[in-house]
């Protein structure tokens, strides 16, 4: 397993410096889908001058970007490409070790099934490359290599969070969550994954999930107070690098409040930029609610399944962020081999691909025709943000649907009858 | 007797008297092309002492002027208290004298040009029937060259690179890019196309280079240009011959020989700092022998060989990998120096500070105090000298690291970012415009799409950007009248005038109409709708796998069958 994993990096790393020192990386830096206001490095160089003149960086309306950032650019600012690259290598081993970890809960199930349904168990043996899968999916993904190309600070962030599926796997309560706060730190939404985290330790530790249960209220005091201490530490500490508070407004104000229209690949833009005045705000309130508001019913569905959990809750954040890059639709579809055994219950699986292939394509194509050639105007951009989020969401549900239906086979047999003994067919009711 | 006495007495006078101003003329300033000697000139260059204290004289040809002072004071050498610079001429001329220096030039542009030059001067006649057999300073391959082919004046040049002109100004030593050789041979040479092939060939096993290419194809014979630049009649331009070779590449095998011709080689003076690895890395580089016949004195009564090497090279700034506009011996040629040549006579360092006269522009380190003055190339330029032959130079490291650092007049800066809807960008900027420059100001730029009710009416218009505004001083070339109630026409008072010298004056640059991304005016219910069926989307699909389980279809009764369940159901019987 290194060699392959040492020569996959050995390609990653090659491709990236390659685009790094040729006349792309320039032209990638700009395109609107890989980069968003937040995220765009082009806006970390300008708070970096900004604070070198001595003005506050967030006294313009440009650098949106967290205090930590700022001070670790600060010293690192020369060797950007090398960070990028870290990170991304650092994601990639932690995603390794993920799935390592991944393997050993299939193997605890194994007894409990019966017997028809085996089949749909994976061996060790099936489960032996899929590291190797996810690493490959991460690392030769254009998305990715388009993102750390850009120098966007997504890489970073999804950085923090393959540390923190990492130390959640591993069973570390304390550094899950500090990661888990890091990653909040820098973009809101990634606190719905809390709720995963908690399930995955109390499970592990085996604390049932019962309300009534004194234990399972401790647990979850406990996580809560770790986490929103690091938290604490962490803005504090931003007040105290800079020493205002003006980044409250400029970094979550931004993220919450979406003042910047600039087109992305979400559904935020185009939306907001049509509203009447009149109903904007509540119309911000429905769609940032929409973000947070599946993490309880998602956690009371998959108790029993954290790591499909973390699955659904990242993909959802990927799909309703207000500023979303492909970075970030990167880093959900780099766990798709994980799941690789539920290939067979896939129903839309050919028609998404073909979809979000044709979207990646038409983006740049419509982009140019709307912008530089004129001929074209918002619509069509728009458009193919509304089949790109579709197709999205068509895959996150089909991935959700064959995952229920797998357990329903494990647990009722996997050739199901009818009572006339003829073959039956499934249905949602 | 007293007549005598008297006659005696008034000579030692007169000797005496012109001894005296002969040792001022040595301490006062020399330039270049001034000829010495006469009673009424030592009265002007005492004159031009008094305008420019604590400036050393400069010589370019050394010997001159000591064979000058001996020419005055010949009657009497041993009555007058010689300073020591004024050698009697009991003492025997040295035969042959090398001198070196290194002039650098700071460039506009942030480069920097640095010329060595070493000069090698022999007092001897290789047109003589007994061959010269002892050689010292001047090299034994280019003596035994000039005597058997009978060379008058001989020049060759290897360069990497083009001069550019118009950004670095002239050199000191110009030369085509490829190599260059121009001969002028004696008169006594029967078949100069002969000898030029043979000496073509010797030369390039001298200096490693290919200049055995040198044919008739590529050889012409001037006959206007090319006049032999040392002494001698201008014969026949039959007797010149000029080459080049334009594909000539210039290495380390051209440097290494070209270096061994020197009496130190490169191993003490200026020459360590001829390095390869750093002069082959500048933007232009060049390096040369020129040999001439030169006179020894104003009469010309005697005359001299005269060999100069000479390396001409521009640094680049922004090749070199600095952000920094610094420049230092170490970081062009990775040596500094640590001792002078032992056979030189003199070795020096000038920096040219012309444009620098009170330090403003870039600061030298170690500071220097000597300072000189020459007139080159139709220009006064001014230079500060490191003198290597003295010990002080070297400070107490016992070296000398030269550092020419650029001050960064980076001037005031005033930002004020925007903030969307509520302020404007202000940017303000105080800076000092080089002469004979362009200055550029460069903004970067993101479009961005505004809420459908902030376009003005016809949004394809664009929107405009107000003009730049420049306020400056100009200097004034006639003086300004500062008495602004005096009475004077209302055009030339309106804006005040402060100072004499120079006006106020403020310039508007065009506006700018910048075209933004508009969306679709026409579409805002479209939008909503379709947004908020994606999210739908979404939403439903999520609702149903999380709220449906599932379960085996059973298949759907016939209309009949449905309706007896019905009744069934009614009566409260189980259905079918």
């Amino acid at each position: 397993m290194a060699a392959p994993l040492t020569l996959l990096l050995i390609v990653a790393v090659t491709i990236r410096a390659a685009l790094f020192r040729s006349s792309l990386a320039e032209l990638i830096a700009e395109r609107v889908e890989v980069v968003s206001p937040i995220t765009a490095w082009k806006r970390v160089v300008e708070g970096l001058a900004l604070l070198d003149l001595g003005v506050s960086p967030y006294s313009g309306d440009v650098f949106h970007e967290t205090p930590l950032i700022i001070y670790m650019f600060h010293f690192l600012v020369d060797y950007a490409e090398i960070t990028f690259m870290v990170s991304l290598n650092k994601n990639i081993i932690l995603k390794h070790f993920v799935v390592e970890f991944r393997k050993q809960k299939f193997a605890l199930e194994a007894d409990r099934y019966p017997m028809d349904s085996l089949e749909l168990i994976r061996s060790p043996k099936e489960m032996y490359y899929i590291p190797l899968k996810v690493a490959m999916f991460y690392l030769l993904n254009p998305f990715t290599i388009l993102s750390c190309v850009a120098k966007s600070t997504c890489g970073l962030n999804n950085a923090v969070l393959a540390l923190f599926f990492l130390s959640t796997i591993k069973g570390n309560v304390l550094l899950s969550a500090i990661f888990l706060c890091l990653a909040t730190y820098q973009s809101i939404y990634p606190i719905t994954l809390c709720a995963p985290a908690m399930l995955y330790f109390m499970q592990r530790q085996y604390i049932p999930v019962n309300f009534r249960r004194v234990s399972f209220w401790w647990f979850i005091v406990q996580y809560l107070f770790m986490y929103l201490g690091s938290l604490f530490v962490l803005i504090c500490l931003s007040f105290f690098l800079l020493g205002s508070w003006d980044y409250l407004p400029s970094v979550y104000g931004f993220i919450l409040s979406v003042p910047d229209l600039t087109p992305n690949i979400g559904l935020f833009w185009y939306f907001f930029a049509e509203m009447f005045e009149h109903f904007r705000l509540f119309f911000l309130c429905v769609f940032q609610i929409n973000v947070f508001f599946y993490t309880i019913p998602l956690s009371i569905k998959l108790k029993e399944h954290p790591v499909f959990l973390m699955f659904m809750q990242l993909a959802v954040i990927s799909i309703f962020k207000s500023y979303p890059t492909v970075g970030d639709v990167a880093l959900y579809l780099a766990f798709l081999p994980v799941w690789s055994h539920l290939h067979r219950f896939l129903r839309n699986i050919f028609l998404v691909s073909c979809v979000l292939l044709a979207c990646s394509v038409l983006f740049p194509v419509l982009w140019h025709l709307w912008i530089y050639a004129g001929s074209a105007n918002s619509n069509f951009y728009y458009a193919i943000t509304l089949l790109f989020n579709v197709a999205q969401i068509l895959l996150v549900s089909d991935y959700f649907y064959a995952f229920l239906r797998r357990e329903h086979h494990l647990t009722n047999g996997l050739y199901l009858k009818r009572k006339d003994g003829s073959e039956a067919t499934l249905i949602l009711k | 007797m007293a007549a005598h006495r008297c006659s005696c007495s008034s000579w030692l006078f007169i000797l005496f008297s012109l001894s005296v101003f002969v040792v001022a003329d040595i301490h006062e300033t020399t330039p270049v092309n001034d000829h010495h000697g006469g009673a009424d000139h030592n009265a002007q260059t005492a004159e031009q002492t008094a305008d420019q204290p604590a400036v050393e004289g400069r010589r370019w040809e050394a010997t001159e002027v000591k064979e000058a002072a001996t020419v005055d004071a010949a009657a009497d050498t041993q009555g007058t208290s010689a300073p020591e610079t004024v050698v009697p001429s009991s003492v025997p001329q040295p035969k042959d004298d090398f001198q070196e220096e290194l002039v650098i030039r700071p460039l506009h542009s942030g480069d920097i040009y640095a010329s060595f030059q070493f000069r090698t001067l022999w007092d001897t006649d290789f047109m003589r029937e007994n061959k010269v057999s002892h050689y010292r300073l001047f090299p034994k391959s280019l003596g035994q060259v000039i005597s058997k082919f009978s060379v008058r004046e001989l020049h060759i040049s290897f360069t990497q690179g083009y001069w550019r002109t118009m950004q670095w100004g002239q050199p000191f030593i110009p030369s085509p890019p490829g190599a260059e050789l121009w001969v002028w041979f004696q008169d006594s040479v029967t078949d100069v196309d002969a000898t030029w092939k043979e000496l073509t060939n010797v030369l390039s096993g001298i200096f490693c280079a290919s200049l055995n290419f040198i044919d008739s194809t590529n050889t012409v014979q001037p006959s206007a240009s090319f006049k032999p630049l040392g002494i001698g009649n201008v014969t026949d331009h039959s007797f010149l011959r000029y080459a080049t070779l334009p594909r000539e590449i210039v290495c380390t095998e051209n440097l290494t020989p070209w270096k061994k011709l020197l009496p130190c080689g490169s191993k003490a003076g200026l020459a360590v700092l001829l390095k390869s690895e750093k002069l082959f890395h500048s933007s232009f580089h060049s390096q040369a022998v020129h040999i001439r016949s030169v006179c020894q004195d104003w009469q010309c009564k005697t005359t001299s060989w005269e060999l100069r090497q000479t390396v001409n090279s521009v640094f680049d700034l922004h090749n070199s990998g600095q952000a920094k506009r610094e420049w230092s011996l170490f970081k062009m040629f990775s040596r500094t120096l640590t001792e002078a040549c032992p056979l030189a006579s003199s070795s020096k360092l000038y920096i040219d500070i012309t444009d620098n006269p009170q330090g403003e522009q870039f600061e030298l380190s170690p500071a220097t105090s000597l300072l000189s003055q020459a007139v080159v190339l139709g220009d006064r330029r001014t230079f500060s000298v490191y003198d290597l032959t003295q010990e002080t130079t070297f400070g107490s490291v016992r070296s000398l690291n030269l550092l020419i650092r650029w001050k960064s007049n980076e001037g005031y800066i005033h930002y004020e970012p925007s903030k969307d809807r509520v302020k404007p960008h202000l940017l303000e900027m105080l800076i000092q415009l080089p002469p004979n420059s362009v200055t550029e100001v460069t903004v970067q730029f993101e479009r961005a799409l505004l809420k459908w009710t902030e376009y003005p009416p016809d949004p394809n218009h664009g929107f405009y950007v107000g003009s730049s505004v420049i306020s400056s001083l100009v200097p004034s070339t006639v003086a300004m009248d500062t008495n602004s109630t005096r009475e004077r026409p209302l055009f030339s008072s309106f804006f005040p005038c402060k100072e004499e010298s120079s006006y106020f004056v403020r310039i508007y640059t065009e506006p700018l109409l910048v075209n933004l991304p508009t969306p679709d005016f026409s579409m805002p219910y479209n939008v909503i709708c379709l947004t908020c069926t994606v999210v739908a989307v979404g939403y439903g699909s999520l609702y149903n796998l999380l709220t449906r389980s599932f379960q085996i279809e059973e298949p759907n009764p016939g209309l009949a069958k449905r309706i007896a369940n019905v009744i069934r159901k009614m009566r409260g019987v189980p259905p079918l």
